[in-house]
């Protein structure tokens, strides 16, 4: 009987040792999401106030850190491409023949009128880098059973100084995000509604993207192909390739 | 009578030429600074007209709510048949579209790298239509500075200070940064064709002019403009007619609830002037109340003063038998005299200081550095009718007041004193 008193009144405390920290599920999910090199062509439809418009692409990334991406479609967009290099971002427009860096407020903006900045897309995908995580609680979501991570900022000049993640407990896929303002402020949402498995990774497929802020329905991103650790040739990583 | 007691006036200059040199000084600052008050709302109003509101201003509900942010992804569509629209029910009006829009200019090195880049604020007029009214009205053939107007596509005229501060030349590329309605960014080359100075710093600091079509082209707007600003022939600001458009406008589209049906507005209620005006009116008419009391204490003062030295003559003309009330009724015709003439030597001075204003004006740039409203540096005085006649009303009513206070002392005086008074 004693022996019995005795593991349940321990039962909590090995329960709570069983469960992985907030930063190692993070770390996990880095490890599935984060890919050193990926080739991928994707499709953005983006809902604004007045219509929805379709914006396809095709992307090189490598190291995390660099990416090259060449818009395809719509006609008016064929031929931009954007280069980025570490914490540089440039910009090609075949109407201007002219290669522009975007800093400053520019990365605010939105790209291509999505609901996603070039910040975003400038951001260090290795959240742990950049976040300290907690588990504040377990959840089903899209009928997956999550743990949700409550991420704070370990830096001050970040985006986004706090973020939710609703955590696959399994894939180790981040199924949904919600990023708040250092004031606490809800400023985008993510919302992953399809997942694919990719050479061992699972990885995002369709996702609904929402700036909170912005008025209209949020743009969707489909990943259409997607190829994983493949060899990138060099020259597409510099300012060259960019007017090719 | 009125002979005999101006000859009075004249004869005895203690009697009148303090009170009229006080009239005189406060009449001149009251026209002259109902003059330039005068010319500082002019000039607020049209600047604000011809480079922000117009008189009235056309958008989409949308885009009226959020005007502050131009908005330009709730831009006006199909234009074309809204203008026609505007022309057939206001033909008595000028109509022109504009696109207001923002974003950076960046000025290439020679190998085609940035070298210096810098925000600006820019405006999309139909400069190249044949006839159009925007020559006239954004008045660019006098603010050219360097090179010349804009005569082909893909042409821009840049601000003189901001020319400067790039380090660019009329004939040189320079390249916009901006978003297109969709809220793509957008790359568009341009041909910096002159440099302009409006005068008015918001204008000046960092303005970029294209023409209309070229900035439908860059901005996706195909048959779009953020506004459709309209003007009176006269260019001058008619409110009364203005909220009359206005609310013919609007009441066709009462019973749509689209958020793209247009709505018009009407430059005091568009411009967010409205608390503005209404404090300069306040200030003005502040001002003259100030006036017209310090004036009333000062020549009220004066008149005690002149009472006292004319008491034995009071005394006098009371002892031989004149009769009070028509001692106070010469004395009221006296200040009136002395109103009139001091208001018209005022009126006089007053004209000439407003009117040199009006001519020279005064530079009041290096106030407006971060002033984000309409306005000339260089605030004129503006003399109108009214300047004519506004100093009369506070001149002869301060001296009437002055006096008609002062003067109820003679109801005082006993008859029966009168010769114990004069005896000492």
């Amino acid at each position: 009987m004693k022996r019995i008193f005795f593991l349940l009144l321990l039962s909590p405390a090995i329960l709570l040792a069983q469960t992985p920290s907030g930063d190692e599920i993070l770390k996990k999910v880095d490890r599935n999401m984060v890919t050193e090199n990926k080739i991928f062509t994707s499709r953005m439809i983006i809902h604004g106030r007045r219509e929805s418009r379709t914006v396809e692409s095709k992307s090189w990334q490598r190291h995390t850190n660099e990416a090259f991406t060449e818009y395809l479609a719509p006609a008016r967009e064929q031929g931009t491409k954007m280069l980025k290099l570490q914490d540089n971002l440039w910009t090609y427009s075949p109407s201007t023949d002219r290669i522009i860096m975007i800093s400053g407020h520019m990365m605010r903006q939105s790209v291509m009128g999505s609901d996603l900045s070039y910040e975003d897309m400038m951001e260090d995908p290795h959240l742990p880098n950049l976040y300290s995580a907690k588990v504040i609680g377990e959840e089903i979501f899209h009928e997956r059973q999550c743990c949700v991570l409550e991420l704070s900022a370990k830096k001050e000049d970040i985006a986004y100084y706090r973020r939710q993640i609703w955590v696959d407990k399994s894939r180790f896929v981040a199924l949904k995000e919600n990023l708040y303002a250092k004031s606490g402020m809800l400023l985008k949402t993510m919302d992953i509604r399809e997942v694919m498995e990719v050479q061992h990774h699972w990885i995002a497929k369709s996702v609904l993207y929402k700036d909170v802020l912005k008025e209209g329905q949020g743009t969707e991103f489909f990943v259409d192909s997607i190829v994983l650790d493949t060899a990138i040739a060099d020259y597409l990583f510099s300012k060259a390739a960019l007017k090719k | 009578m009125i002979r005999f007691l101006f000859k009075g006036l004249l004869r005895d200059h203690s009697r009148s030429l303090f009170p009229v040199l006080t009239v005189a000084a406060g009449v001149i600052l009251t026209v002259f600074l109902h003059a330039w008050m005068n010319g500082a709302w002019i000039s607020v109003i049209q600047s604000t007209a011809h480079y922000s509101t117009g008189h009235v201003r056309v958008m989409t509900r949308a885009y009226a709510k959020e005007k502050d942010q131009v908005p330009n992804d709730l831009a006006l569509l199909g234009i074309d048949t809204i203008m026609t629209k505007l022309r057939q029910e206001f033909p008595d009006m000028l109509w022109t579209p504009r696109i207001n829009f923002g974003g950076l200019l960046d000025i290439p090195d020679a190998h085609g790298e940035t070298r210096i880049q810098s925000p600006v604020v820019g405006l999309g007029a139909d400069l190249l239509t044949p006839g159009s009214p925007e020559w006239k009205i954004l008045n660019i053939q006098s603010a050219i500075v360097r090179g010349r107007t804009i005569r082909n596509r893909n042409e821009m005229l840049i601000s003189e200070e901001l020319a400067q501060k790039l380090g660019v030349q009329p004939g040189q590329t320079a390249t916009l940064i901006s978003s297109t309605m969709n809220g793509s960014m957008t790359t568009a080359n341009f041909t910096i064709a002159g440099t302009v100075l409006f005068g008015v710093g918001a204008m000046d600091r960092g303005a970029v002019i294209t023409d209309l079509a070229d900035m439908q082209r860059v901005l996706d707007m195909q048959q779009g403009a953020g506004e459709i600003l309209g003007f009176f022939p006269d260019d001058f600001y008619h409110e009364d007619r203005a909220i009359a458009a206005t609310s013919a406008f609007n009441n066709q589209y009462n019973n749509s609830s689209n958020q793209f049906a247009p709505v018009m507005g009407y430059l005091r209620n568009d411009s967010g002037l409205s608390d503005y005006l209404d404090l300069i009116t306040l200030f003005s008419n502040v001002i003259l109340g100030v006036f017209l009391l310090a004036m009333s204490i000062v020549l009220w003062n004066s008149g005690l003063t002149g009472s006292l030295r004319r008491y034995g003559e009071i005394g006098v003309r009371l002892a031989i038998g004149e009769e009070k009330g028509h001692i106070y009724r010469s004395m009221i015709a006296e200040s009136l005299m002395i109103g009139f003439v001091g208001s018209l030597i005022g009126t006089s001075i007053g004209l000439v200081f407003a009117y040199y204003m009006q001519v020279k004006g005064f530079n009041i740039g290096a106030l407006l550095k971060n002033n984000s409203i309409m306005i000339d540096n260089i605030v004129r005085a503006r003399i109108t009718p009214l300047s004519y006649i506004i100093g009369f009303l506070p001149g002869m009513l301060a001296t009437l007041c002055g006096t008609a206070l002062s003067g109820v002392g003679i109801y005082k005086r006993q008859t029966s004193q009168l010769f114990k008074e004069l005896e000492t």
